[in-house]
Formats: structure tokens, C-alpha cells, sequence
């Protein structure tokens, strides 16, 4: 097992080397492959984020609605619907078992069915921090709206949105960074994402521990950016001498 | 509608498959809890141990962990695992010693946040009556912390039993497995794949229940 990084210059099909290791023409080296297999794990993780902050910051809001009891019971059925199937299972219901109860979903690319199931999975992670941050509000903030007349849409989005999604900045770092590492799981079908190169190129090059070196790095990498990402955003929409309190919590 | 048909399943054509998948998640479960959450104290108790010597090799051990996605882990682990033994390991074995290295990381935070929960008065109570250090953690802090920390403790473990069915990676058998194996065994994995959703689904939402009893119960009133 020589420690030979040479190998990401070599062609994936032919094994020659290839002078400066981009692949020129029709020409693929392992180089070319892990860059683009790390555009597919953010582009999957990225879209995911996306759909969950969507989806998770509806359901985590009707679930904090007063008097409407059916959008409450809405919004806690998505939560555990989402959140007690494992994400490989959710995967494999989207990929085999939606396309085969509606036929329409046949032709939708394998990718985008990826990326919504790990939307929906932390979705349900996402309103469920969105739903106790709306709740670490004082109560007294609610009754503000309603004494200055507004109507609940307008409490929401003038009074208690703004603050309680400043609480739940830290969770939803974590969350970004997990969806990263979560999008791993899109191996299982066969998307051409990090941990499916790593798989691939590990057995055809025989040198697993070089790919999996790499593979490893770029996820610390891309998880670490996102962290910074949110604590830039955290601190930019700092409100003076509110400190938001974050709790223990559980998850990976 | 398409043709699912699930009356082709009852228990008799698929538990020999399911059932032994079923065992090994669940023991791959209580296990990697177990060592999991030894392993973990370990590392939050020498992350708050004062020396630097322990300080440092604990927390890189548990932000690399963190920084890694699960699947990762477990091809490591599969990888490395006989280089170091010099001999060949099964993948469920590998898998316990994967999940049990990967938790440990993820309960010791969840140990470190209980500690740091506790008032700091606590401490010097101990102190103030004499008691050493392990004495301290043994009869003081550590009974508080747990009873702080079971909530979220037992919620990390329902993640690790869903996490269990990622040990497809490495092909180990377990529920999962089993229900996949099924299916294509009877030619309908459509439907096997929708019956284990049901069935992690059932599991998982019941323990959930359970865990929110439990929280209403050992809450500490103050």
C-alpha cells in the first residue's frame, strides 16, 4: 500500500497518467471524477437544505398556531412522519416504492428524488427546532401583536418570526452541517456523489485509504464551511442584548 | 393506484427473513448504547478534566467524528479494522465496533452538556465536604447529570437505532436487510420496501412516546 497520490492523475478508464491531472477531452482522471462527485454531494446537500428549511419552517409554524387545531395536527404528523423512518428507508420509499404508486413519477431524475427525500427527513429536524423556538418566546409577545390589532399572519411575521428564528440559528447550523454528512446516504442509489466515489474508485485503484483520505477531508471541508456560513449569518442578524439560548440536543 | 399487493406478505414468509435482521438491529442498538455511552463519559470527563494532555486527544477525537458522515465511518472502520488485527472481520462485528466508536463522540457531548448543567454551588458543596474528585463526580454531579441528560440520551438512541440501517453500506444483515432480502427473494421488493418503513416507522414513533413519558417524569423541578 504505497502512499501514491499520483493516482488521482490517472485515467479512469486507460490508468495512464495524465501530465497536470485534468483530463482533457473526452479524457476522465480520478481528479476530474472526485471534483465533480464533490458537486453532486453539495448540490444534493444544498437543494436538500433548501426544501427542509422550506417544508420545516411551515410545519414548524403551524404547529404553534392557536385555534387551529387541524393545521397543528397537520404539522406534528408531517414532524413524525418524517422523523421516525430512518433516512436510507426514506430513500429507497421515494426511489422504489412513490414511482411505483404514481406512475407519473417515473420519468423525475433519480437525483431529485434524493434530494427530496432528505429534504422532507430534516425537515421534520427543522420544525421541530422551529416549533420550541417560537415557543422560548415569551408569551407576552404574542398578546403584543394581538393588543396592537394585528391579525395572527401579521403577529407571525412581524413579531414572533423575526425573534424566534434568530433562536434557532445555532440548531440549524447543526442541521446544515448534518445534511452534508447525510447526503452521504445518496450512495445507496447510486448517485455519483463523494461517498459513491469513494466506493467506485477505492476498488478500481486498490487504494482505498488514498480515496477514502480525500473523500473524508472534502466533507470536513465542506461541513466546516457551512458552519462559518451560519455564524456569519448568526452574527449579522444579531439583535443588541438579545442572547439567544440554545439548548442540549441530540442528533447527527 | 398501481398494484402493490401486500397481501402476498404475512408473517410466516417473511420472518425468517426479517427476524433475524430485526435481532441483530436491535442488539446492534443496545450495545453501541452501552459501550457508546461508557466510552463517551470517558471522553467528557477527560474533556473537562483540567489537563491539557486529556483535553486535546478527547476533543480532536470527537470533532473528528463529528465531521465525518456515518457511512464514511463505517467504510473506514471496515477498511482498517483487519489491517490492525491482521485478520478478517465480519461486517456485523465491524459494525458494532464502528457504531460504538461513533456514538461515543456524540454522548459525550451530550455528558459534557449535562455536567456543565449542573450549578457549579454543587461542585463546591462536594468540595467543601471533603470529597475527592471521583467522589464528587460518582455521588454528586454524575446521579444530577444523567437524570438532566436522559431526555435527549434516549432520543440520540432512537437516532442510533434508525441509524443502524446504514450498515447497508458494508452489507451487514440487519432489518433492513432482511426486508430488502425478502423482497427480492419473493419478487416484490416494492412492497417489502414499504413494509419496513411501516415497521421502523411503529418502532421508532412507540419509542419516541415512551421517551416523552419518561421526560415529564424525571424532570427536575427547581
Amino acid at each position: 500500500m504505497a502512499w501514491d497520490w499520483q493516482l488521482f492523475c490517472k485515467e479512469t478508464a486507460t490508468g495512464e497518467i495524465i501530465a497536470g491531472c485534468f483530463g482533457k477531452g473526452g479524457d476522465q482522471t480520478y481528479l476530474n471524477w472526485i471534483l465533480s462527485a464533490w458537486g453532486w454531494t453539495l448540490t444534493v446537500a444544498l437543494a436538500a437544505l433548501v426544501v427542509a428549511l422550506l417544508m420545516g419552517l411551515l410545519m414548524g409554524t403551524l404547529r404553534t398556531l392557536p385555534n387551529s387545531p387541524w393545521l397543528v395536527r397537520l404539522g406534528t404528523a408531517w414532524t413524525e412522519l418524517f422523523r421516525n423512518i430512518p433516512l436510507l428507508v426514506q430513500i429507497f420509499l421515494w426511489y422504489f416504492v412513490v414511482p411505483a404508486i404514481f406512475p407519473a413519477m417515473k420519468d423525475v431524475p433519480s437525483v431529485i428524488l434524493v434530494i427530496l427525500a432528505l429534504g422532507f427527513f430534516t425537515s421534520a429536524r427543522v420544525s421541530e427546532q422551529v416549533r420550541s423556538g417560537i415557543q422560548a418566546l415569551p408569551r407576552g409577545q404574542r398578546y403584543a401583536g394581538m393588543a396592537v390589532g394585528f391579525t395572527t399572519p401579521q403577529t407571525y411575521r412581524y413579531v414572533l418570526l423575526p425573534m424566534a428564528l434568530r433562536i434557532v440559528i445555532p440548531p440549524l447550523t447543526s442541521e446544515s452541517m448534518n445534511i452534508i454528512k447525510n447526503s452521504s446516504v445518496a450512495f445507496a442509489v447510486s448517485i455519483a456523489e463523494l461517498t459513491m466515489f469513494a466506493r467506485q474508485a477505492g476498488e478500481e485503484t486498490s487504494a482505498p485509504v488514498q480515496m477514502y483520505l480525500a473523500v473524508t477531508v472534502l466533507y470536513a471541508i465542506s461541513a466546516f464551511t457551512v458552519n462559518r456560513i451560519m455564524r456569519v449569518i448568526e452574527q449579522k442578524t444579531q439583535v443588541p442584548g438579545f442572547v439567544a439560548s440554545g439548548g442540549m440536543g441530540a442528533g447527527h | 393506484m398501481g398494484n402493490l399487493d401486500l397481501t402476498f406478505f404475512d408473517w410466516s414468509v417473511i420472518g425468517p427473513f426479517v427476524w433475524k435482521g430485526l435481532i441483530f438491529s436491535l442488539w446492534l442498538t443496545v450495545v453501541a448504547t452501552i459501550g457508546g455511552v461508557i466510552l463517551g463519559t470517558a471522553l467528557a470527563l477527560m474533556r473537562l478534566s483540567g489537563k491539557k494532555w486529556l483535553e486535546v486527544p478527547a476533543a480532536a477525537y470527537v470533532n473528528t467524528m463529528r465531521s465525518i458522515p456515518l457511512v464514511m465511518v463505517l467504510l473506514w472502520f471496515f477498511l482498517l479494522i483487519p489491517f490492525a488485527i491482521g485478520r478478517p472481520i465480519g461486517a456485523e462485528m465491524s459494525a458494532v465496533v464502528t457504531f460504538i466508536a461513533f456514538e461515543a463522540a456524540y454522548f459525550s457531548e451530550i455528558v459534557r452538556a449535562g455536567i456543565q448543567s449542573i450549578p457549579r454551588g454543587q461542585i463546591f458543596a462536594g468540595q467543601a465536604l471533603g470529597m475527592t474528585y471521583g467522589q464528587n463526580m460518582k455521588l454528586v454531579i454524575l446521579p444530577q447529570a444523567f437524570r438532566n441528560m436522559l431526555p435527549v440520551f434516549l432520543t440520540q438512541t432512537i437516532i442510533l437505532f434508525q441509524d443502524t440501517s446504514l450498515v447497508y453500506a458494508i452489507g451487514a444483515y440487519d432489518m433492513l436487510k432482511g426486508f430488502e432480502t425478502a423482497g427480492k427473494n419473493l419478487g416484490r421488493p416494492v412492497e417489502a420496501y414499504l413494509l419496513a418503513a411501516v415497521v421502523y416507522f411503529f418502532m421508532c414513533y412507540a419509542l419516541s412516546w415512551i421517551v416523552k413519558r419518561i421526560q415529564q417524569k424525571v424532570q427536575i423541578i427547581r
